[in-house]
């Protein structure tokens, strides 16, 4: 299958694995954060965490709920859009509110629906928008004085969008390495040989691994989308990170007649997450999944506790459905 | 001596649809209170059929309730999956069925047009499998339930002789054969169903499996130590139940796996897994280890068997469990189906 398969071939793998070994000095401990919830899942779909050198470790970022969409899917959230658009103007008695949600992956899916309401006068439908920018969550973890990392594995989906500007701030200001990867293990591992041989040249750089959907600029006609519809809200409140400065998404005054934040009563409920569960300490990278107290035990993807154990892309899920016993070594003749 | 009746131990409490799902919540309810309530021996092995001795001979009795929707769908329909399905049922357990028995619970409203086209559906599969359908029921329920019609039918066979069937007989160096590409019936009722806006050229893989069922048994007979149709739940769900009965590991090499490209494709795209996804036309059997490339030959020969093939053995482990492995030495765990397998949406 094309653009699968030769992103999973054997032999491009082991070449990435030969090199990531050369590349890192057996004297130090590299510490690298993949962002996306999605290259967790990667991680441990194909296997990739057991084949690194015992002194690489990989530490998952803050997740991604949206940014784990396989290909295809942002058509899919266009799709949607367009249905709840679609169900409001079947149902003109009812009103219809959209609960939006995701980083610039989606946002922009959004904005054209938004515009579409507008265009069409439609009036009966409302947006609850709950978009997210990834910048500001990448600046807090590296602000963060308890987490120390190496380098950065940069999302996939998300830079489709916003392309790779965005994160130059990472290599300038903090000095770190990152390379925005694909979801395939070719593309995770290539990634990492990308930081890897920064951290070895003494650079810190931005590197694009995953060209064949990541344009350097990003997508012009989705951030105009965007920047027509959206402004930045002065704070928002991100689960396990606190209250991040510009980190959110919210609808300019020239579409608040579908904005159900400005049209509609919010409760604004405050939900405290579950004392016992170390979701926060999982998100920020400072606790592996299975350390947690909760894991696998009260807290299961089917019975979910945390957040993390809930999506696929959890990074609680992923450990928990493909790593949460070390594998037996077992040969096949 | 009746056994101790054990205790109820379903703690959930409602009924979800990942209830029928064929994963790790049918697993609950069907171990934690259907089991315990009814306790018996033949019911206590939870296999496709339970096998009742009866004078001399061995019977094979199955029962399966059929809900799809749509009820017609590209490769198939519900009335021949209604006897298809149990007809596996009693294929792999090692039984040549003797008559099957029909239920229906139709809807006020259904055309009658459609209920014989079923009808002749359910007559078609049972001829060509030589199987009469010698009782039956009816009722009809309200306009708006039951999604026009709802088939049962129950089973009943002769255990071939010639094999022994148990999970207990399943040992280290064991293969894991499985009969054909992975994922199409699944992928297809997805699809069917409209509300992906979705488009691929596949098929549901529905069809009787005795045909291949009896070239295993003819060419290695007490070789062929336990057999499972990988309906709901997939391939995952069924190598899973294997490992937790037989107590043993079963690894599976990724990419002997065969799924047909358009299977694949829709399953990238949707981000599920095809080890998961349900199949109507094809089991795993465990042969042991020396008469593995005899019982593929005998498949490949065999109506519909050209693409079985070995995609695993059994080993030893500490812990019982299914592990995928890829030729590049990735390693990873394959679970039961927890939840249903709807594409995510997020």
């Amino acid at each position: 299958m094309k653009y699968v398969d030769e992103f999973r071939d054997a032999r491009l793998i082991k070449k990435a694995l030969a090199e990531i070994r050369e590349l890192a000095q057996s004297s130090r401990h590299y510490r690298i954060m993949e962002i996306c919830g999605g290259h967790t899942h990667s991680i441990f779909r194909f296997g990739l965490h057991g084949l690194l050198p015992s002194n690489v470790e990989l530490i998952h970022g803050p997740g991604c709920p949206v940014c784990v969409l396989p290909m295809g899917r942002i058509d899919d959230g266009l799709a949607l859009a367009n249905d709840a658009l679609k169900i409001a103007r079947q149902n003109p008695e009812r009103k219809v509110v959209f609960f939006a949600i995701g980083f610039e992956t989606t946002a922009p899916s959004t904005a054209l629906t938004l515009m579409h309401a507008r265009a069409l006068g439609i009036d009966n439908f409302a947006v609850f928008c709950n978009h997210i920018t990834i910048a500001p969550a990448i600046r807090a973890i590296l602000d963060s004085p308890d987490i120390k990392l190496d380098g950065f594995i940069g999302p996939g989906h998300v830079s489709t969008v916003i392309g790779c500007r965005p994160y130059e701030f990472i290599a300038r200001d903090y000095d770190s390495p990152i390379a925005v990867a694909g979801f395939e293990p070719v593309d995770i591992l290539e990634a990492m040989v990308m930081v890897l041989r920064q951290l070895k040249g003494g650079i810190a750089k931005v590197e694009c691994q995953y060209k064949r959907a990541v344009p350097w600029d990003g997508n012009a006609v989705a951030l105009q989308a965007m920047d027509e519809v959206f402004e930045e809200r002065p704070h928002f409140e991100w689960r396990g990170l606190g209250s991040i400065a510009q980190s959110a998404l919210k609808i300019r005054r020239e579409y608040a007649a579908w904005d159900a934040e400005q049209t509609m009563p919010i409760p604004g409920v405050c939900v405290a997450d579950p004392q016992a569960a170390q979701c926060s300490d999982v998100l920020r990278g400072l606790l592996k999944p299975q350390q947690c107290r909760l894991f696998g035990k009260e807290c299961t993807p089917e019975r979910p506790i945390g957040a993390l154990m809930v999506s696929s892309e959890g990074a609680c899920a992923a450990h928990y459905k493909y790593g949460r016993h070390e594998p037996d070594v077992v040969t096949l003749q | 001596m009746s056994p101790a009746k054990t205790k109820d131990s379903f703690g959930d409490q409602q009924i979800d649809m990942a209830h029928g799902a064929g994963g790790e919540a049918s697993r609950r309810l069907v171990e934690g209170l259907f089991e315990p309530a009814f306790s018996n021996p033949s019911l206590a092995t939870l296999a496709d059929a339970a096998v009742l001795e009866v004078s001399a001979a061995r019977l094979a009795i199955t029962t399966d309730s059929f809900v799809v929707k749509p009820l017609r769908f590209p490769g198939g329909s519900i009335g021949e999956l209604a006897v298809n399905g149990t007809l596996n049922d009693l294929a792999v357990s090692g039984a040549k069925p003797i008559a099957l028995t029909a239920s229906f619970v139709l809807e006020a409203g259904l055309d009658v047009a459609v209920l014989r086209q079923e009808v002749d559906a359910m007559a078609g599969a049972a001829r060509r499998a030589n199987v009469p359908i010698v009782a039956g029921d009816t009722k009809v329920v309200e306009n708006g339930k039951a999604d026009g019609m709802y088939i049962s039918t129950t089973g009943l066979g002769i255990v071939d002789s010639r094999i022994e069937l148990a999970p207990q007989r399943v040992q280290a160096g064991d293969r894991v054969i499985l009969s054909g590409p992975i994922g199409a019936h699944g992928m297809t009722i997805m699809i069917a169903r409209a509300e992906l806006e979705l488009q691929a050229d596949i098929q549901s893989d529905t069809r009787l499996l005795s045909p291949l069922v009896e070239a295993l048994i003819d060419r290695v007979g007490p070789s062929l130590k336990w057999m499972r149709d990988a309906t709901r739940g997939g391939v995952a769900t069924v190598l899973n139940e294997l490992a937790r009965d037989s107590g043993m590991v079963v690894e599976v090499v990724e990419e002997s796996i065969p799924v047909e490209d358009a299977v694949r494709g829709a399953c990238e795209l949707l981000g599920l897994d095809p080890l998961h996804v349900a199949n109507e036309g094809q089991f795993i059997a465990i042969v042991s280890g020396d008469r593995a490339d005899e019982a593929i030959e005998a498949l490949h020969q065999a109506p519909g068997g050209r693409q079985a093939r070995v995609v695993g053995a059994i080993c030893e482990g500490r812990v019982a469990r299914v592990v995928a492995k890829a030729s590049y030495g990735g390693t990873r765990i394959v679970d039961m189906l927890i939840g249903d397998p709807l594409p995510r949406i997020c």
